[in-house]
């Protein structure tokens, strides 16, 4: 039995607001009463304008109940929104239902009820078979009529009355000081309540939009930025956004050759978040500018968001290091979107990115610099906002290259966002001996090997060149500091060959003089034995002539006959 | 300061040739309908003998006809002459505010 009232869910009609129905799980609720509540401004009208516009287009005729403007003032008001009503009411698809009061005119006295009203109400969408009606603002009764009693009793039956008719109903209310509408509507529209609120801090508002009541259906319960704009309202739906986007595997070069070398000569991966930091002045957006070029030349395309200079100022200032943008932005790969970040509140922003990025549909954007954002809100909100534009552009297997500057000698970024980033480069620059040079190095690339060096670059009129820095006993030097060290070694390295030559001419002489010597030596042995053999021969002699005399001597004298 | 009894008080307003043009909007045959009419019908005989023209307009008949006159409650008294227009909304139990509501009698 309860697995069969799960099942039950509520049919949902597209409230034709962008982004809306993402947050509410299909849109309104149909055949429901659902009010819309907001103080002045905040575009509680224009909500319910586009909700009708969206019911005349799925073939849902709609009226236009309205209490406050007239139905020249309002097709006049949505002209310029790009709404022709007019035409919409040619086709007998919508019709405005202008209602009017006049207190001065009117006196009470004696029992009455609201019958014209609903009268009017049920012929209005009769005329047109509506299925969706919007009261805008209902509570003007409140000041239109008297006897609050009576009304109250009216208005719970007017609600009651157009769910029994089945209307798609949007009900307008102005917001009250402590409640949601000033006259309690929400006591009466139970089942689905929007508020709509437009919070200015710091000078710079924001508008917010909040689901607080849906009855019997399930919808995000956060504050969702929303934008008005040439295209009507748009709602960014943060949190159906997901952890789930998927994890490319192919590569994007950066466009600068040593650099890629250092990513396992592959460059980032298509579709992560690079992190550039450094302070000023360390080549931030130079090292994007190339990126960017990189990008175009490979025949992609590459959106820009810039902070702080503007278009013309970032084209002129990388031609100088031989990077040319104007070509691809001539080409139309590459897209500049320039704003000053106090210009909207953080949420505007958001949302307006979201715009240029779907309508661009870029395949690397570039934030030059992101942490120029952290003066529109505080640290937190920054980073909530950044996460949900990561998050956005990461499920669009958008490369997102954002630039982040550093305070000296801080290597965290200040709006915190290094956690967010897959790839973290930092660039640092060294002042010694009277000169400044920048170095490179990968803090963190998510997921691939990387060189743990420290590399020097340059800027040159050829664009960036990374230099292997010397690293020795001295520690890491760079510039001229290492130009000189390395003339040094060459010297002491010249001065160590000719040591070890001449030491060797040494030890040839010796050598020789020792083999002179033997030669000698050798020569004094064969005279010496040449005159011992010959005295060792002549002894010799003598002692044989001796022998063979005494032989002789001792032979018996037989000679004289002795016998 | 005058008080509030007597008929010294009533001014009668316009010149008594004047044709008074009312309508009361109803929605079909409802008590509050009849008893409105009937107020009205006595009120007029009393103050507006045979200078006044009484239309009803049922709206649950002709519903068009409600938008004309701005009516949103009913039932309502809309007198359209003499000019300028005024409404009257309820069952008009109140001769004194019906009075002074059309203007037949200043307070």
């Amino acid at each position: 039995m309860s697995s069969n009232f799960n099942k039950i869910t509520i049919e949902k009609c597209s409230s034709g607001i962008h982004g809306l129905d993402e947050i509410t799980g299909g849109g309104l609720p149909k055949g429901r009463p659902t009010l819309i509540c907001g103080s002045a401004g905040c575009g509680k009208t224009l909500f319910a304008m586009q909700f009708l516009v969206e019911g005349v287009e799925n073939d849902e005729p709609g009226v236009f109940v309205s209490f406050e403007e007239t139905q020249e003032e309002l097709e006049k008001n949505f002209a310029s929104l790009g709404i022709d009503l007019k035409t919409l009411e040619k086709q007998e698809k919508f019709a405005v239902e202008y209602i009017f009061f006049d207190r001065t005119q009117i006196e009470e006295t004696g029992e009455f009820d609201l019958e014209g009203l609903f009268i009017r109400l049920a012929y209005a969408v009769e005329q047109i078979g509506a299925k969706r009606i919007v009261l805008d603002t209902v509570e003007a009764i409140f000041s239109g009529l008297p006897n609050e009693f009576i009304l109250r009793s009216e208005l719970r039956r007017l609600f009651n009355w157009l769910k029994s008719k089945g209307l798609t109903a949007v009900i307008t209310g102005e917001k009250g000081e402590k409640s949601l509408t000033r006259y309690g509507l929400e006591e009466y529209v139970a089942d689905c309540v929007i508020l709509l609120d437009n919070s200015v801090v710091d000078k710079i508002s924001t508008r917010n939009l909040r689901i607080i009541k849906y009855r019997g259906s399930s919808h995000g319960h956060n504050e969702y930025p929303f934008l008005i704009d040439e295209d009507g309202i748009s709602v960014l739906p943060v949190t159906s956004l997901q952890l789930e986007h998927e994890a490319p595997s192919q590569y994007i070069k950066t466009g600068i050759e040593r650099l890629d070398t250092m990513l396992e000569g592959k460059g980032f991966y298509k579709g992560s978040s690079v992190l550039v930091t450094g302070a000023a002045g360390t080549g931030k957006s130079s090292i994007a500018a190339q990126f960017a070029e990189n990008t175009c030349k490979n025949g992609e395309k590459c959106l820009i968001f810039a902070f702080e200079e503007s278009p013309k100022q970032i084209i002129r200032n990388m031609q100088s290091i031989g990077i040319d943008i104007q070509t691809w932005v001539d080409k139309g790969l590459l897209k500049f979107h320039a704003t000053r970040p106090t210009l909207y509140g953080l949420e505007t922003h958001l949302v307006n990115m979201h715009k240029v990025v779907n309508r661009f549909q870029p395949d690397v954007v570039i934030f030059d610099p992101i942490s120029n954002l952290i003066t529109v809100g505080s640290k937190e909100e920054v980073k909530s906002m950044l996460t949900r534009l990561i998050d956005y552009l990461k499920n669009k297997q958008i490369t997102i290259l954002s630039t982040s500057l550093t305070m000296m000698g801080h290597i965290e970024t200040d709006t915190g966002v290094s956690s967010l980033m897959d790839t973290w480069i930092d660039l640092k620059s060294i002042e010694t001996n009277g000169e400044r040079n920048r170095t490179i190095d990968i803090v963190k690339p998510r997921g691939m090997y990387h060189s743990n060096q420290v590399r020097e670059f340059k800027l040159t009129n050829k664009g960036i060149k990374l230099i292997d820095v010397y690293i020795g006993q001295d520690g890491m030097l760079t510039g001229s500091a290492r130009v000189s060290r390395i003339f040094e070694e060459k010297a002491e390295k010249l001065e160590c060959e000719q040591d070890v030559e001449r030491k060797q001419r040494e030890l040839e002489q010796k050598r020789q003089k020792m083999e002179a010597q033997i030669t000698e030596l050798k020569a004094q042995f064969e005279s010496e034995k040449l005159k011992l053999d010959k005295n060792i021969a002549q002894r010799k002699l003598k002692e044989k002539a001796l022998e063979y005399e005494r032989a002789v001597m001792a032979k018996p004298l037989h000679f004289n006959g002795d016998k | 300061m005058n008080d509030d009894s007597g008929s010294d008080n009533i001014h009668e307003t316009g010149d008594n040739s004047e044709i008074w043009n009312l309508t009361l909007y109803v929605a079909g045959q409802t008590p509050k309908s009849i008893e409105a009419f009937e107020n009205l019908k006595e009120l007029c005989e009393t103050h507006l003998k045979d200078r006044y023209i009484i239309e009803v307009i049922d709206l649950v008949q002709n519903p068009e006809l409600a938008k004309n006159d701005q009516i949103l409650a009913i039932p309502t008294l809309v007198r359209k002459l003499p000019e300028p227009i005024k409404k009257i909304i309820g069952t008009l139990a109140n001769e004194e505010k019906v009075l002074v509501g059309l203007d037949i009698k200043q307070s």
